[in-house]
């Protein structure tokens, strides 16, 4: 029996798509070496590839390819020199061999324990991003060095670095004591979170492969939410991703073009995912352990509540950005604070915090940007110039710079209107 | 798996002899030292004269010159060691975290090189 090539393609994306993280952290979990695993868990797939077409798809793939990469890591450590030392994790693979079975749910799931190690705080955080997307996304070093704007074999070191220090350093495999959960905790949801900010500021410059890194935040959070279901602000952050995620397609044009949250079609916004995004806040709020990502998603909630921009609730969610800047007192917090200020009429106010945190946030794009639209609401259309044309300098992204370009348009349309409009008065006469 | 916990300080910066920090500094020591024998993962461990009596040897091309202090002008220097035997880093950084050094100062923690 053979089996077209395509087909062997298709089915293998299909498992490495869906089970990659499962496979590997089991494998890491034997090996206690991630990069042995990974190195297995390839030699695998590049047996499939050469195996299936001629023996067809085995019954169960994954746990064929969990069966070759186990044989493949006896090999390997009967090589290594350190024969001896290895011998009780041989005999431990043996005995797993001995237990195979086809059945998927037989594969014991490792995953948290993965998505710890990659997050470990030892290691650099980007190469923790990094390490994330890969061993847990599946995603492949060419597509997250694009996603992260670096060259291949940058990437592609900074993997092998990490990889390397968990194995050198002994950064064990395993769920935290107690006593450091928080911590770990909160370096995992970090790793998500900035997986997703990437992702979503990318929604903005129409990158399809950094778009993707949403999806991947999302699939992050919610194996994480199924893992430790009692954990607040892992929900809190998985709402947060679906109620951002809600609004993807109402969030650029066919143009490509980014169109802003009091612009945007609200039919276009997902119900679905808002009304789940719903539920996991209000059950992550009960807890009574609130935190940033619950106030964060909260603030989005509100958002996606008001079914006119106009009817935005902008008094609860400069409220909200207060609570934020108790516990995050970051300057980007207090501008975010500044512009729902801004947004609710509270021009003054807005404007007296942007100028507190001003020099703290020399040369950010998302600064100037806010103070130019504070200043255009409260119609003093020069000083939003000014700010626009700073922020438009600042910007790196085409469908910002043209979004920005259409403000600057209209704030010199009004100078325009109303100088004229001075001119036509009646001038008094100079003695 | 052994670790080297390395001890970096600023002179400066950690409890003078005869102050009023410097009995619940060394009590720290002493709690640290206990609990690692206790465990068994106390390998070895000591503190070292201060930097000032630091000296380096080179030899090139044959031939030994040594230069008065340490081998690098930082701020913080080594003060001292443990080594200790620990199943992981997490284990390692817990045992770390009891080094009152840690408070004022610098503790790296390194693995020490297994050949295989």
């Amino acid at each position: 029996m053979t089996t077209a090539p395509d087909q062997i393609h298709r089915a293998l994306d299909r498992v490495i798509r869906a089970d990659r993280g499962r496979l590997v952290a089991t494998l890491a979990h034997s090996l206690r070496d991630l990069d042995l695993a990974e190195d297995c868990f390839q030699e695998a797939i590049t047996r499939a590839l050469a195996n299936w077409g001629k023996t067809g798809l085995p019954k169960s793939p994954q746990a064929w390819l969990l069966s070759v990469a186990r044989r493949h890591a006896i090999d390997t450590l009967r090589r290594s020199k350190s024969f001896a030392q290895k011998s009780a994790d041989i005999a431990m693979l043996t005995a797993e061999i001995a237990q195979e079975t086809h059945e998927v749910s037989d594969i014991p799931d490792h995953r948290l324990r993965l998505i710890f190690t990659c997050c470990h705080p030892a290691l650099d955080q980007s190469a923790r991003v990094a390490l994330t997307l890969q061993t847990l996304g599946g995603l492949t070093t060419p597509e997250i060095a694009a996603a992260f704007l670096v060259k291949t074999p940058t990437m592609a070191q900074r993997l092998t670095r990490a990889k390397s220090k968990i194995s050198k350093a002994g950064i064990g495999f395993k769920i935290p004591e107690a006593a450091d959960m928080a911590a770990r905790m909160q370096s995992v949801l970090q790793v998500i979170y900035l997986i997703y900010n990437e992702g979503y500021r990318a929604t903005k410059g129409c990158d399809l492969i950094r778009i993707n890194l949403c999806e991947e935040a999302l699939f992050l959070a919610r194996l994480v939410v199924s893992f430790l279901p009692d954990e607040a602000e892992a929900q809190g952050l998985l709402a947060l991703v679906l109620f951002s995620m809600a609004r993807r397609h109402a969030r650029t044009e066919e143009s490509g073009k980014f169109v802003p949250l009091e612009d945007q079609d609200r039919s276009q916004w997902d119900k679905h995912m808002i009304f789940e995004a719903q539920n996991l806040l209000e059950s992550a709020l009960k807890k009574g352990r609130i935190g940033v990502y619950q106030l964060q998603a909260a603030i989005h909630g509100l958002h996606c509540q008001a079914e006119t921009a106009e009817q935005t609730d902008w008094v609860q969610i400069s409220h909200l950005y207060g609570l934020l800047a108790g516990i995050d007192g970051s300057a980007v917090v207090r501008l975010n604070q500044a512009v729902a200020l801004g947004f609710s009429g509270q021009g003054a106010q807005a404007l007296a915090l942007i100028q507190q945190i001003e020099h703290l946030l020399a040369d950010y794009q998302p600064l100037y940007a806010a103070k130019a639209d504070v200043h255009r609401r409260n119609n003093q259309f020069e000083d939003a110039m000014h700010a626009y044309n700073r922020a438009i300098a600042l910007s790196t992204l085409p469908a910002e710079v043209a979004f920005l370009q259409g403000r600057l348009e209209e704030c010199r349309a009004e100078i325009g209107e109303n100088s004229v409009a001075q001119k036509k008065r009646p001038s008094k006469a100079r003695p | 798996m052994k670790y080297l916990a390395l001890i970096y300080g600023r002179p400066e910066g950690s409890p003078e002899y005869g102050s009023e920090e410097w009995g619940p500094y060394m009590a720290g020591y002493e709690a640290a030292s206990k609990t690692y024998n206790d465990d068994g993962v106390f390998v070895a461990g000591e503190a070292l004269q201060p930097v000032e009596t630091a000296t380096c040897v080179r030899i090139r091309n044959g031939e030994t010159t040594l230069t008065d202090g340490p081998f690098a002008e930082t701020k913080e220097h080594l003060g001292g060691f443990y080594m200790l035997d620990c199943d992981s880093l997490d284990d390692a950084i817990k045992y770390a975290k009891l080094i009152p050094s840690a408070q004022h100062g610098t503790v790296e923690v390194r693995p020490v090189m297994t050949f295989d």
